[in-house]
């Protein structure tokens, strides 16, 4: 593959967090980050694999309105029980991230896995609109 | 009506004791932002420790990382974390739009606050958090000293 991406040890490590729109307020408590995603498309569909530490398949929340896609991951705190925070490099909190879909998805068969806290969402193409042959019956 | 609204400066520039404070909250609030106690800027994989006087549990996020290609080991009091993340196999014919997550190896080095009981280290993987307790050596341990009245 032409493309290697970024290495591990040079990409930035703080998370982005989600910009909240003025006026509005999330209704869970702590914040929320943008997932780092990569998107990739074959001939048949399109991939999208984000980061998402600490979410399983029980904690995410995925929906399509119109053509926007959401991703939401809710973490839960793992702090360990009896321990104090001592030193931290990281925040944790929930996960958010839209994307706008074009019209060739196949919404109807849009698939989504998630192991060790990586999300993949398939996003199959819509086939080519088939000619549809009209047959002329004599009158 | 609005003749001394700062009396305690009344002598030096009230604006300069503002600036002050407001320097002061600025650094206040930058590091509380980082997320307290943070040196440096860290490298991948960011990491938290927890302690009590058991010992050290640090927690790092490695999503996408095959538990099985972590390595743990601790000499003493110096924890190392090494591991790579596999650039998943995707044959030809696909095009990226985007790429924001790294691959490749990782190593990480963390300077412990005591010695640990190497034997008992353990470390569980959930979720793409990796957690490692780490129980601090039994000879390091604080002891209580007892203070014997001499009647």
């Amino acid at each position: 593959m032409a493309n290697n991406g970024t290495n591990l040890q040079t990409q930035e490590v703080e998370k982005q967090e989600v910009e909240v729109a003025e006026g509005t307020e999330r209704t869970r408590s702590g914040k929320a980050y943008i997932p780092r995603a990569d998107i990739y498309e074959t001939d048949n569909e399109l991939v999208i694999v984000a980061d998402m530490p600490g979410v399983d398949e029980n904690s995410l929340d995925i929906t399509l309105e119109k053509n926007v896609l959401s991703i939401r991951g809710y973490v839960e705190s793992l702090a360990p029980e009896n321990y104090s925070l001592a030193y931290a490099e990281y925040e944790m909190g929930d996960y958010e991230r839209n994307f706008t879909l074009s019209n060739d998805i196949d919404k109807d068969n849009i698939a989504a896995k998630v192991k060790n806290g990586v999300l993949h969402v398939h996003l199959p193409k819509a086939g080519p609109a088939k000619a549809r042959k009209i047959t002329v019956q004599a009158a | 009506m609005f003749r001394q609204p700062f009396g305690l400066y009344r002598t030096s520039n009230p604006w300069r004791e503002f600036e002050r404070m407001r320097r002061e909250m600025d650094r206040v609030f930058n590091e509380f932002n980082r997320g307290g106690r943070l040196s440096a800027a860290p490298s991948f994989p960011a990491m938290n420790a927890w302690r009590n006087e058991e010992g050290v549990v640090i927690t790092a996020e490695l999503p996408g990382v095959n538990p099985e290609e972590i390595d743990i080991s601790v000499v003493g009091d110096t924890l190392t974390l090494t591991g790579s993340r596999q650039l998943e196999d995707l044959g030809e014919n696909v095009k990226y739009h985007r790429r924001e997550r790294g691959y490749g190896k990782f190593t990480r080095t963390f300077q412990l606050p005591f010695a640990v009981e190497a034997d008992k280290v353990g470390a569980t993987f959930e979720k793409g958090v990796l957690q490692i307790l780490l129980p601090r050596a039994e000879a390091e341990k604080p002891r209580k000293i007892s203070v014997k009245s001499a009647a």
